[in-house]
């Protein structure tokens, strides 16, 4: 569990990036954090495997706080994805790279070797073992990121922005494998600006603007909500666009998921005739 | 008339085994709006880099076929003579930005290009006002946001003012108005200066309604080219995996249920109206 008590960060140029966040993040749960460029997202999830620390206030992972902890400690409970893959990678093969994590936390040559596959096989990148990163494109590139981190089984994993420059198959794969995590009762927290992504997982969702939490709850709550959706900067889902111009009809407004916005239009139109 | 033209365009990597690009032929028009998308390492990038001979003369390798950008032939002119027609606005801006100031950084192609300095001034100034950064244009560009980079990127390639545009996933770090309000940018240099626009992007459903054409890659060749309402109604695109947006979705799935639209629409305008029309006249 991570639980943010009045947080409050400044960075050195005297910029207060977040100004009094509380937040309980549950083990298992799947949250999104959303809001405006600059808003403090990034910021605020640094804070949970203690890349940053709070200038005051604190946050707790599993009840202790990240002053008392170091991040090569935390690191194995809360894993980080970066938003630019190229902050995070360095080696000469895809392979070398997700056994790098593991080699430092001295897990074992075999378990090496095992995790190593399972992540390669989890990510769709075995084709690219003994290829160098770098020579891979940028959405290749960030499951990779993405591989190295999930390779060394962290209780709680952050990704910042994941599904920049993943097409629509790997981001459905994504989608599914997020699931998954969640099924195994992984925490996942992604940060993103992915309207549609967002709307099609339903997670818990956070708005942000200007280092404040404006509000909490599920996607189909949130954002579907449309002042709060613009205080953070962002658009509602299409189908809630769309359901919000069918207001007038006595439609619920509340809808995010195709499926669903199919249903209900069906059922419309059997009780008109 | 045609301001990119290739045919039977082949480039491989140095030291690549397969080519990345195999046997493109496209042609694209003067005051074109090209959305190219496809699956990621679908060779859409490695495409880009030949508008402005990036590919092959700055990556090497081996290019076959024929490429003319401008009524240049890619193979026969250097970058920096490809560069006056088409500005190339890369997907991490990161890669891009390296002077020490954001106008700095917007006005570094017009100082090389020997510029006279009011009127450099007056470009920057332009620049930096249509990507909506007047107020950054003093800091460093690495204490930026992503998404401020993602701008600062666009305004440099903008106060070239170069024919063809190309922007790869030009919005990915902004947040879903920013983006918007970049499109809307992008879709103003298109309509009011006749700038021809290629954008690489997955997100089908912000810039569909800009667009005229749709460019869909897969394994390195074009396996799809028509209008967006084309592109999201076609079968062979569902299975290559192009992200539908979810106004289309929602006609589709209505469609297989017994109910349709009078026609396909592309955003949530088109489809709200459709729905209205059809229920109130139910």
């Amino acid at each position: 569990m991570i639980e943010v008590k009045d947080l409050h960060f400044s960075y050195p140029t005297g910029l207060e990036a977040l100004k009094g966040i509380n937040l309980t993040v549950e083990d298992g749960e799947f949250l999104a954090v959303m809001g405006q460029n600059g808003a403090g997202k990034t910021t605020l999830v640094k804070h949970f495997n203690g890349l940053l620390k709070p200038t005051t206030g604190e946050v707790l992972v599993n009840g202790t706080s990240t002053q008392d902890i170091s991040v090569a400690k935390l690191a194995r409970k809360v894993g980080f994805v970066f938003q630019n893959p190229d902050h995070q990678l360095f080696s000469e093969s895809v392979e070398d790279e997700i056994a790098f994590a593991l080699k430092n936390f001295g897990f074992e040559e075999e378990t090496i070797k095992k995790q190593v596959d399972w992540a390669l096989n989890l990510l769709d990148i075995e084709q690219y073992r003994k290829t160098s990163p770098f020579m891979l494109s940028g959405g290749e590139r960030k499951r990779v990121a993405l591989a190295s981190i999930l390779a060394w089984d962290p209780q709680v994993i952050v990704m910042d922005e994941p599904t920049i420059g993943q097409d629509h198959q790997q981001k459905e794969k994504l989608q599914q494998f997020i699931i998954q995590l969640n099924a195994q009762k992984k925490t996942v927290i992604v940060v993103t600006h992915d309207v549609e992504f967002v709307a099609e997982c339903n997670p818990q969702v956070i708005l942000m603007s200007q280092g404040k939490i404006l509000v909490g709850g599920k996607a189909e709550d949130v954002l579907t909500n449309p002042k709060l959706v613009a205080q953070a900067s962002i658009v509602p889902p299409q189908i809630t666009q769309i359901f919000l111009r069918l207001a007038d009809l006595g439609l619920p407004t509340n809808i995010i998921d195709v499926h669903e916005a199919t249903k209900i239009l069906l059922e419309h139109l059997r009780r008109r005739k | 008339m045609a301001v990119i033209e290739t045919k039977n365009l082949t480039y491989t990597y140095p030291g690549a085994t397969k080519p990345s690009i195999q046997n493109v032929s496209i042609t694209i028009n003067k005051g074109d709006f090209v959305i190219l998308t496809g699956p990621s390492g679908c060779g859409k990038t490695t495409l880009c880099r030949t508008f402005n001979g990036l590919v092959p003369h700055f990556y090497n390798g081996t290019l076959e076929g024929e490429i003319t950008v401008a009524g240049l032939k890619v193979a026969d002119h250097k970058i920096h003579e490809l560069a006056r027609h088409v500005g190339l606005v890369f997907q991490n801006p990161e890669n891009q930005l390296f002077a020490l100031s954001v106008e700095k950084d917007v006005a570094f192609g017009l100082e090389n290009s020997a510029m006279p300095r009011d009127e450099m001034r007056k470009r920057v100034d332009w620049a930096l006002q249509m990507a909506g950064i007047s107020e950054l244009s003093e800091r460093p560009p690495h204490e930026l946001s992503g998404g401020q980079q993602q701008r600062v990127a666009i305004a440099s390639v903008l106060s070239m003012q170069p024919d063809i545009m190309v922007l790869d996933e030009p919005t990915s770090f902004l947040d879903p108005v920013g983006a918007e309000k970049i499109f809307k940018v992008i879709n103003d240099l298109n309509k009011k200066l006749g700038i021809t626009i290629i954008l690489v992007e997955h997100r089908l459903d912000l810039a569909a309604k800009y667009a005229n054409k749709v460019i869909v890659m897969n394994e390195g060749a074009v396996a799809l080219t028509g209008t967006p309402r084309e592109i999201f109604t076609s079968e062979k695109a569902r299975l290559i995996g192009v992200g539908i947006p979810k106004a289309t979705k929602l006609y589709q799935h209505l469609k297989r249920q017994g109910v349709t639209l009078k026609t396909v629409p592309v955003t949530t305008e088109e489809t709200a109206n459709l729905l209205l029309e059809m229920l109130k006249n139910d």
